[in-house]
């Protein structure tokens, strides 16, 4: 009878399917006396470099923590485990994969993947299923105006990356007896959501100091050449040239100023620790200023990993690459999670929700605090200046090893 | 507007854009004729044109860290990419030609994330660049800047081209591949081996790419997802100059370069690439109606 065999199939199919279902929420958050953490992070595709560096501090944090006996919860030790799927940097994988982390593989609790994108992608997800989801890599403002409850991040967001560049340049020409009103600023961003929230930021910093903009180009995401602009900003001559365009923002500014000769006293950017600009691009690289969440050489402690700098040489000696902020602010996600387990005294997500959201700890990243959005605000950014082919910290002024250089020299 | 004000008021502006425009439409002119090359000769759109100009560029990078100077890079890339050129007409190409134009842009656009994916996976998707260390030239008292490197890729271009066309005109091989996009078949009752000929065309125009990839390599940076603008660039510019017509690609490179620098400018970075496409548009409509008085005068 050929008609019957389709519905065996189909019958077969469906006790299939109910069975992985079953078998997915049994095998759960806890397995035996390790619980499942689950994370999509870029392994290939474009944010391959720094989906590395996040996997690389979640894998460092779970190590440290299980080393360390693991975490307490109601009176017996539980190991940590991170489940990962490869998003190949594309937000709709993401959001697929996270459904995939929460209904199949029933993991409860789920870190955060790497770039803003991915993490608007997932926070729907992660909120729809009331699952916790702690984050360290996503920093658009955005992601923390939407209400979301269960999406916590251990970073500051992008707004933040280049507000304090403005900062310190009212504050050096308050000193050289300039009235900060009369700074001029040119700034050019790549058209992403974590660029356009770095502009928001100065935009509202410049406001505050009453400066002006004079030059706000928006560069396309496949920029190979700045010319056109650095055209601009020479001709205008502004105090201050603002630039965040990830690694090849970074990497052309520093190059075709010095090319183009374009003088200008304050030079920032974002990303160019990742992007090396002082290891590669030499003494062309010399003061330019750059934004940065975390840095080796602050003063922060903790109970996992001792000071910054003990976790950096840890994270050198296990990956054989220094440690970028990519990898702190993960493993900081993963230690958020550690302390919230122990202070829930469960793995009930709600509880832990509740634990993570009362977070008020000390890390080597920095402080941890979330207001009510979930986002940290206890931890300040840090402003490099590239000084002898080395990062100086110049900002916040708490850590600073040295005074900004001002103006910024220009090489010959 | 007040962008357009500036460029008045500031003359040397104007000559800034003209000579950046033209520095780097020479670049674009490279892997453009490589492009125009093979679409002559064997009837298809290499869509991975962009990624043959990034391996290029990588090439002479890896070249740059082992401590070779990136302008010796320059040909070492060409050669390196004109056996990858063959290698991938041997595995992919040879089953496309004659084929239906789009199966050939449908695997070439398969190669060109293959390779975009490949190099990702080996190189990583840092962004790198192989310093050369040329200084820049200072003109009207600093007003007006050139980089060094970017007058040598310019020369380096125009030098490629013009061994192109010398090889194109005086080679055996060169005569046997124009002969071949003149008419394939005719070619081959006359005992040309057209297969040979079509596996040297596509290792040429990868040479070619490689040189303009390395010479991009040393003027800005390289990264695995640079090819794109590279390919987009390169068919705007054939559709404009059209087939078999090195002078005419050199003219549209160097046009589109200058008119992008002055886009970029006037409109701001973010309307450079529109303005480009725009203008693709326009001159494709007007290249219509100019061509369809010509068929009315005919009939």
């Amino acid at each position: 009878m050929p008609k019957s065999i389709p519905k065996a199939r189909l019958l077969a199919t469906g006790a299939c399917a109910l069975l992985l279902i079953a078998a997915g929420s049994a095998a759960a958050k806890v397995e035996g006396d390790t619980v499942v953490l689950g994370a999509a992070v870029s392994l290939t595709g474009k944010y391959s470099v720094n989906g590395k560096n996040t996997k690389d501090g979640y894998d460092l944090a779970v190590k440290r923590i299980n080393e360390m006996g693991g975490v307490k919860v109601g009176g017996k030790a539980y190991k940590l485990k991170v489940l990962y799927y490869d998003d190949e940097s594309t937000p709709a994988r993401g959001a697929q994969l996270a459904e995939r982390l929460i209904n199949q593989d029933g993991v409860k609790f789920v870190l955060g993947a790497y770039s803003s994108g991915l993490t608007k992608a997932i926070a729907p997800v992660t909120e729809k299923y009331k699952i916790p989801h702690v984050e360290g890599n996503g920093a658009a403002r955005e992601l923390f105006t939407e209400g979301y409850k269960y999406l916590f991040a251990v970073l500051s967001t992008s707004d933040y990356y280049l507000r304090d560049a403005v900062n310190l340049a009212a504050e050096v020409a308050k000193e050289k007896g300039r009235d900060p009103k009369t700074l001029k600023i040119a700034m050019a961003f790549e058209n992403d959501p974590f660029s356009l929230d770095v502009r928001q930021g100065i935009v509202e910093a410049a406001q505050k100091h009453g400066m002006k903009i004079i030059v706000d180009d928006k560069l396309p995401p496949e920029i190979n050449d700045m010319a056109a602009t650095l055209t601009k900003v020479k001709a205008v001559k502004p105090d201050l040239l603002l630039v965040s365009g990830h690694e090849k923002g970074a990497t052309l500014v520093v190059k075709q100023t010095a090319e183009m000769r374009v003088d200008v006293p304050i030079v920032g950017t974002t990303h160019c620790d990742s992007a090396k600009i002082a290891e590669t691009l030499g003494k062309i690289a010399e003061g330019v200023l750059c934004a940065s969440q975390w840095d080796r050489k602050l003063s922060y402690k903790d109970k996992w990993f001792g000071s910054a700098d003990d976790y950096a040489k840890l994270f050198e000696k296990e990956f054989n690459y220094p440690a970028p902020y990519q990898a702190a602010e993960s493993t900081a996600s993963v230690l958020v999670f550690a302390d919230a387990f122990a202070r829930a005294g469960s793995f009930e997500t709600e509880k832990v929700r509740d634990a993570i959201s009362a977070t008020d700890m000390m890390t080597f990243y920095g402080p941890i605090k979330f207001d009510e959005t979930g986002k940290n605000t206890a931890k300040p950014m840090v402003l490099y200046q590239v000084l002898g082919g080395d990062y100086k910290v110049v900002a916040p002024t708490k850590w600073a090893e040295t005074k900004l250089v001002f103006p910024r020299k220009m090489p010959q | 507007m007040d962008n357009l004000r500036l460029l008045f008021a500031a003359p040397p502006l104007s000559l800034q854009l003209l000579l950046d425009g033209i520095l780097i439409g020479a670049i674009f002119a490279l892997a453009a004729y490589g492009m125009a090359l093979v679409w002559g000769v064997m009837g298809l759109i290499n869509v991975a044109q962009g990624e043959l100009v990034m391996l290029g560029g990588y090439a002479a990078y890896f070249l740059y860290r082992a401590g070779i100077h990136p302008l010796l890079g320059v040909p070492v890339a060409a050669v390196l990419l004109f056996f990858l050129g063959w290698a991938l007409y041997r595995s992919v190409i040879f089953r496309v030609v004659d084929k239906d134009l789009f199966i050939s842009i449908l695997a070439t656009y398969g190669l060109s994330i293959l390779l975009q994916q490949l190099a990702n996976g080996l190189f990583g998707a840092n962004v790198r660049t192989a310093e050369s260390g040329f200084g820049t030239l200072v003109l009207l008292g600093g007003e007006v800047t050139i980089a060094e490197i970017k007058l040598i890729s310019f020369g380096a271009a125009l030098l490629t081209g013009a061994a192109l066309l010398v090889f194109l005109r005086r080679s055996r091989m060169g005569q046997a591949i124009r002969a071949t996009a003149q008419n394939a078949r005719a070619a081959r009752v006359m005992g040309i081996d057209t297969d040979r000929v079509y596996a040297w065309t596509f290792g040429i125009n990868a040479a070619i790419c490689g040189a303009s990839g390395a010479l991009v390599a040393m003027t800005w940076i390289v990264h695995p997802y640079l090819g794109l603008p590279y390919t987009v660039r390169s068919f705007m510019i054939v559709i404009l100059a059209g087939l078999g017509n090195v002078l005419g690609v050199l003219a549209a490179a160097l046009g589109l370069g200058v008119a992008e620098n002055f886009a970029g400018f006037i409109l701001g970075a973010e309307y450079q690439a529109a303005f480009i496409f725009g203008l693709l548009v326009v001159i494709l409509v007007w290249r219509r109606f100019s061509l369809a008085r010509q068929r009315r005068y005919l009939t």
